[in-house]
């Protein structure tokens, strides 16, 4: 049986605008398989984004989608999860959007454990501007902003996340689209702010200025530095380097920030609570 | 509920007259003199079934306002000086997303951290002209307790009646003067809510001008109605276009959603201007000292008369133009080093002799600056 991707897509905005081969597509995928397990409606879904080739993503589903500015994706979604708690609201970003521009609304969102399924496309370098360095490019890459190798060190987008106090953090990369949609499914379901960093190719930029310029070649360099979360529990920290954690890398129960809300309106209402 | 006349500041009355209007959602971040707004706004909302948020900063303040009218919900964010700078990029966003919402500026001295505590009418440029881009403002500035309750529900009754962010420009005099406020019967007040989609959804684009230059707007997760928002130039459906006459065709279109309703929009005051020699153009506390000045004037028997625009932007041209026809000399003072006299010379040119008071001390333009000013072009 196929899988019913059109009855989510709006099928007219096709073909996509992405390069060929770009993990984003790989990602949207994910993405609707999670919601079709869930059995989401439609209507019942808001899908927001910032600035970069990862924000063109809600232009393609058929939910109530915000393309909105760079960086700042994640405090659109706050106010509309805030006033309607009862929906589910996804935000897609990038390393960039996410962690330079928008680090600061990323950390506090993390930190209200606020229902957000955050999706960061983290391809490692600003797609959409040229290929310059983002906070998650390894030391040494080059990017047109880093022409002699990049020396800023890089943030670990998974435990700035479960340091912040985001209740499901889980990293996998687009070479796993099906164990990726799986994540999702378990992360959607979480009542709490969700973070999942994908780990994806961008070709065009990073792989070209890094002689990994074909998708299949670069997403198999990006695969081999995948150690799963099993696996990495067995070995030294020494052993790790240069290589990064994949799967659910931390999940726990705290207390939603719609849900303590919603306690404080009963109260001032004079129902329930003291 | 009886409290119909309270003893409130000016900041206080803001949130009042919010929830009054029907909005049910603030998010903003403090900063000195417009933190009141949100005190109250944090202890008035949850009784109402309303959300308060303090965000992590006025950039996301903004961007949580966005988000939550969108969803359907009246909403407002209040901010001072460096937060006004900071809300300008996500301030353009509603304007070209075309989604209501009210931002409150209760303005202090500047550049930069400037005079927290100082009362200022230093933002009254940036308040139109503040976000990149060709875009429409429409921009609020009431003088005393009464009015600021007034002209926050008309700032909500314009935002939702033309799809637009308004801009309500208090300052630390007229958000902070306590008094005695008389509340208008809630029951009477007019309160304005966005249109709403006739069409099925199938038929529905959020910027169709077939039913005028103001599109109806359905709300984030009303069944069937899914459409899409974005910050880039859009075509009717909401998707991002290059095709430059719908471009052109649609700029303009925001811009003329306002121009082509000024009457509605602009609201003025005029006091003895009909025998005046000389006409004093004031708004915001301001006004309140050339009021004060005018009556000294007068009762020294100069024919002195007040214009005072409580619509800032688009500001009343119509009216000033008239004032301009009468006088000899129109005297312009305010808490900057001349900005709003540009916009009135802009309009009078050579009809009447022009003077400003521009103060930026941090004390207060008093009456009898304002007065020393109508002797000397008396003499
Ligand atoms: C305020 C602001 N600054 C800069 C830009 C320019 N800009 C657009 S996208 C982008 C970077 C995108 O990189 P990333 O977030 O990693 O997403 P990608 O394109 O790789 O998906 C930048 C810097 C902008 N649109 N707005």
């Amino acid at each position: 049986m196929t899988f019913p991707y059109e009855d989510y897509l709006r099928n007219e905005k096709l073909p996509l605008l992405w390069c060929p081969g770009c993990g984003d597509g790989i990602v949207l995928k994910a993405i609707i398989r999670a919601i079709h397990k869930l059995g989401w409606k439609k209507d019942d879904i808001a899908m927001v984004s910032g600035i970069g080739c990862s924000g063109r993503t809600p232009g393609y589903v058929d939910f109530n989608t915000l393309h909105t500015t760079h960086g700042r994706p994640v405090s659109f979604a706050t106010g509309i999860k805030m006033v309607r708690p009862d929906k589910h609201v996804i935000v897609v970003s990038g390393d960039g959007d996410a962690t330079a521009i928008g680090g600061n609304h990323f950390i506090h969102a993390c930190r209200r454990n606020i229902d957000i399924n955050l999706i960061v496309i983290n391809n490692s370098i600003y797609g959409m501007t040229g290929g310059q360095f983002s906070p998650t490019t390894p030391i040494g890459i080059n990017t047109s902003t880093t022409p002699m190798g990049n020396i800023d060190p890089a943030f670990d987008i998974g435990q700035l996340a479960i340091a912040a106090g985001a209740t499901f953090v889980g990293r996998q990369t687009v070479a796993k689209g099906l164990m990726l949609s799986k994540m999702m499914e378990e992360g959607f379901a979480h009542n709490g702010m969700t973070v999942i960093d994908v780990i994806a190719n961008c070709h065009t930029q990073y792989g070209r200025r890094n002689k990994l310029g074909d998708p299949i070649k670069l997403i198999k360099f990006l695969q081999d530095k995948a150690v799963p979360l099993r696996k990495a529990e067995k070995m030294k920290p020494g052993e790790l380097e240069g290589k990064f954690v994949t799967g659910v890398l931390h999940k726990v129960e705290r207390e939603e920030y719609t849900d303590a809300y919603e306690r404080l309106i009963k109260e001032a209402k004079g129902q329930g609570g003291k | 509920m009886s409290r119909k006349v309270r003893l409130l500041s000016g900041n206080e009355v803001v949130a009042e007259a919010a929830i009054a209007a029907g909005c049910r959602f603030y998010a903003g971040y403090p900063i000195t003199p417009s933190s009141e707004v949100a005190a109250v706004m944090a202890k008035e909302l949850p009784g109402v079934g309303g959300r308060f948020i303090q965000m992590e900063d006025e950039i996301a303040s903004m961007g949580a306002i966005i988000g939550a009218s969108l969803a359907g919900v009246k909403s407002i964010t209040a901010t001072s000086g460096p937060g006004f700078s900071l809300k300008q990029e996500h301030i353009g966003f509603a304007c070209i997303t075309e989604i209501p919402c009210v931002i409150v500026n209760v303005m202090r001295g500047g550049p930069s951290t400037g005079l927290p505590t100082a009362p200022s009418q230093s933002d009254v440029m940036q308040a139109m002209w503040g976000t990149h881009g060709d875009h429409p403002v429409i921009a609020l500035c009431p003088s005393y307790l009464r009015e600021i309750f007034t002209e926050t529900v008309r700032s909500f009754n314009l935002s939702e009646k033309y799809r637009t962010p308004v801009i309500l420009l208090l300052d630390e005099i007229t958000g902070h003067m306590n008094g005695r406020v008389e509340f208008p019967d809630i029951e009477e007040l007019e309160i304005i809510d966005r249109k709403k989609p006739t069409v099925p959804p199938d038929q529905y684009y959020p910027y169709d001008t077939s039913f005028g230059d103001v599109p109806p707007l359905a709300n984030f997760f009303d069944e069937g109605y899914r459409y899409h928002v974005t910050g880039l130039n859009h075509d009717k459906t909401g998707f991002p276009t290059i095709n430059p006459e719908l471009i052109q065709a649609d700029e303009e279109r925001m811009l003329r959603k306002i121009s082509d309703n000024l009457d509605d929009i602009i609201k003025y005051e005029e006091m003895n201007l009909d025998d005046a020699d000389i006409a004093l153009v004031a708004y915001g506390s301001t006004a309140r000292s050339a009021r004060a000045a005018m009556d000294e004037a007068r009762a020294k028997g100069i024919k002195v008369g007040l214009f005072r625009p409580i619509t800032l932007w688009p500001f009343p041209e119509k009216g000033l133009l008239k004032v301009a026809e009468k006088v000899h000399t129109i005297i312009v003072p305010e808490m900057n080093l001349g900005q709003m006299i540009l916009e009135v010379e802009r309009i009078v040119k050579e009809r009447a002799i022009l003077k400003g008071i521009h103060q930026v001390d941090s004390r207060p333009i008093s009456p009898e600056r304002i007065l020393k000013k109508i002797e000397e072009v008396t003499k």
